[in-house]
């Protein structure tokens, strides 16, 4: 074993002095035009054997990009740079796996949501209408999801941030390590455990009827613990030298904490509770439970049934008309544009609040 | 303005590990006074304890008499937040807040404790970046962030907020240590008109460094890793780089260890 070892290594530096330091290299626009190859052989043994499934041509694809790739490389660059290659394709493949559901999801939604989207729609509620029939609108649930998503927030936002600036600032010791373990535990809640949880409180026990603000307590212990982790890597992330700068100017610790330690860091937080919300704002199964759906306009959330997207979207489905799948494609849609502009203000305020140099 | 400080019998502890044993020393006003000695044996610390920022760190504890003039630090119903109003500090790597303009910086720690008439926060700060040498670099960009100047100017800024809330101590923890050469002659020459006013504690692992600026200086050491540091002697800086009384001093001078 070691004389073989040694001899290779020999091998090796004979070899390397030998080298010189340029080597073959492929041409830039290998890549792509093997990545066609491989579709078009992808397409042709799929038709030629007969095929059905697409899902089989993208495998035959992807199999030959990656050893035609690998075969290649190895014959021309070596065999490190074939390891390499090996590896940024099987990276570009893993990419483009995770993009093509979203982009396939977002095209299907744009394309059979936008038949029945227009002004209309979004300005009305579905009243009396007969389900089966086209027409009908979604500004009820609008109004539901906005009121209701506002109030889990208002809930939700001041107690995370509390808890995450106690964790971080003051929490040492047992309370705080209880803390974290029960912030734990909430993020693992599924939704629907929380739906319940409030169904048998609110309106079981204590004998409250449907309404929004019940959705909304369920939608806030969803959102908390959320709230809480964001916060929490947000503010260990400011450097412990500016809390020290402000204490040692003789400032009060609370004061250093508001002036200092959140101005710093204001961006992330509001990003992570920008984030919270739109993964609330998706939630179905509470809003079933606790809201109930309505066919109406009820602006008032402490009282009554109200609508929201998500409910929306599910009931319309369950219908089972082509109006009614039309209109839960256009909610979808909604929906998907309403999380996503969520989304990018909260990507337009942590640009805006980053610390400036 | 500027006080005396008494030390007597000064412990320190980071949880059960005692950094710093039995100090006692006395600081003179209106001087420079500079901490040396090697790496770990618990200048900081003790510099730390002087302005009451070594609690803020999980598991600090000090025990022993700090008085300033006639006051203990550490004494029952002292307020740390006053102290610290009282002995200002300037740190390690400059840290001026990113989010606050270079006016803003030098004006923190007065907004930061309470309100003042916007004419007389104007007067403070051009008087603090005066003193501290930054002003006619930063005059015609006072709205500009902070972090945007060079390290030098952002320590000098530093300098500057911590003189703005009229200390009577400035307590300097290798303030020149991440700056290089024409920056750290600036804080140098800083130092030597600063002293007028305050009375000034500096921690410096450049030797020359404490030779230039101070007037007195102690040498700091520990017996072996993980023991408490101690003071080994204080004397007049010229006696110190000249003449020390112990032999650990001039081996540690002479460059023989550390």
């Amino acid at each position: 074993m070691s004389v073989t070892t040694s001899h290779r290594h020999r091998r090796v530096a004979e070899s390397r002095s030998a080298v010189s330091l340029q080597q073959a290299r492929l041409p830039r626009w290998t890549p792509p035009v093997l990545a066609l190859v491989a579709v078009g052989a992808g397409c042709g043994i799929g038709l030629g054997a007969g095929l059905d499934s697409t899902i089989q041509w993208g495998l035959i694809a992807a199999l030959v990009f990656i050893f035609g790739t690998y075969a290649l490389t190895a014959a021309v660059e070596g065999a490190r740079q074939a390891k390499d290659r090996l590896a940024t394709s099987m990276v570009w493949i893993a990419f483009l796996l995770a993009v093509v559901p979203l982009a396939s999801l977002l095209w299907e939604t744009v394309a059979r949501g936008s038949k029945v989207l227009d002004g209309y729609f979004l300005s009305h509620s579905m009243g009396t209408l007969p389900d089966a029939m086209p027409g009908g609108g979604i500004y009820h649930a609008i109004i539901g999801t906005l009121e209701q998503v506002g109030l889990a927030t208002l809930i939700a936002a001041p107690i995370g941030l509390l808890t995450a600036i106690y964790l971080v600032e003051y929490g040492r010791g047992k309370l705080a390590r209880v803390v974290t373990f029960f912030v734990d535990v909430m993020t693992g809640i599924p939704s629907i455990v929380a739906g319940l949880f409030i169904l048998s409180v609110w309106i079981l026990i204590l004998g409250f009827g449907p309404s929004g603000f019940a959705g909304s307590m369920a939608l806030a212990i969803l959102m908390m613990p959320v709230v809480v982790r964001s916060t929490e890597e947000m503010l260990k992330l400011v450097p412990n030298e500016l809390r020290e700068a402000s204490l040692a100017l003789g400032v009060p610790k609370w004061r250093t904490i508001l002036k200092v330690v959140l101005p710093t860091s204001i961006g992330g937080i509001t990003t992570g509770v920008m984030l919270a919300i739109a993964r609330i704002t998706g939630e179905t199964a509470p809003v079933l439970l606790l809201v109930w759906g309505a066919k109406t306009i009820n602006n008032n959330p402490f009282e009554g049934a109200q609508q929201s997207l998500p409910l929306y979207v599910f009931q319309q489905w369950q219908q089972g008309s082509d109006a009614s799948y039309d209109r839960a494609w256009a909610a979808a849609l909604v929906l998907i544009a309403f999380v996503m502009i969520l989304n990018l203000v909260a990507r337009g305020i942590a640009r805006w609040k980053a610390p400036k140099h | 303005m500027a006080k005396r400080i008494d030390v007597s019998g000064l412990n320190a502890y980071y949880g059960a590990h005692k950094a710093i044993d039995d100090i006692s020393m006395t600081i003179e006003p209106r001087s420079v006074t500079a901490f040396i000695g090697p790496s770990g044996c618990g200048k900081s610390t003790f510099l730390r304890t002087l302005n009451r920022m070594h609690e803020v760190t999980p598991g600090g504890r000090v025990e022993g008499k700090v008085m300033l003039d006639d006051e203990n630090l550490y004494g029952s119903g002292v307020d740390p937040v006053a102290v610290r109003r009282t002995v200002g500090m300037v740190f390690q790597r400059p840290n001026p807040f990113p989010t606050m303009s270079i006016f803003d910086n030098v004006a923190a720690g007065l907004r930061l404790n309470g309100s003042y008439k916007k004419s007389r926060l104007k007067d403070i700060v051009e008087k603090s970046l005066i003193g501290a040498n930054l002003w006619n670099e930063v005059k015609d960009r006072l709205n500009k962030p902070g972090s945007g100047l060079s390290g030098g100017q952002q320590q000098r800024l530093c300098i500057a907020r911590a003189i703005a809330v009229e200390p009577q101590v400035l307590l300097m923890d290798e303030p020149c240590s991440a700056l290089d050469p024409i920056s750290t002659l600036a804080i140098e020459d800083l130092i030597g008109e600063l002293k007028e006013r305050f009375t000034i504690v500096i921690v410096t692992h450049n030797m020359q460094q404490a030779a230039r600026v101070s007037d007195r200086t102690a040498f700091f050491n520990l017996a072996a890793v993980g023991k408490p540091g101690k003071l080994i002697e204080i004397d007049e800086t010229e006696r110190i780089f000249s003449n020390p009384s112990v032999q650990a001093t001039e081996d540690y001078i002479s460059g023989r260890f550390g």
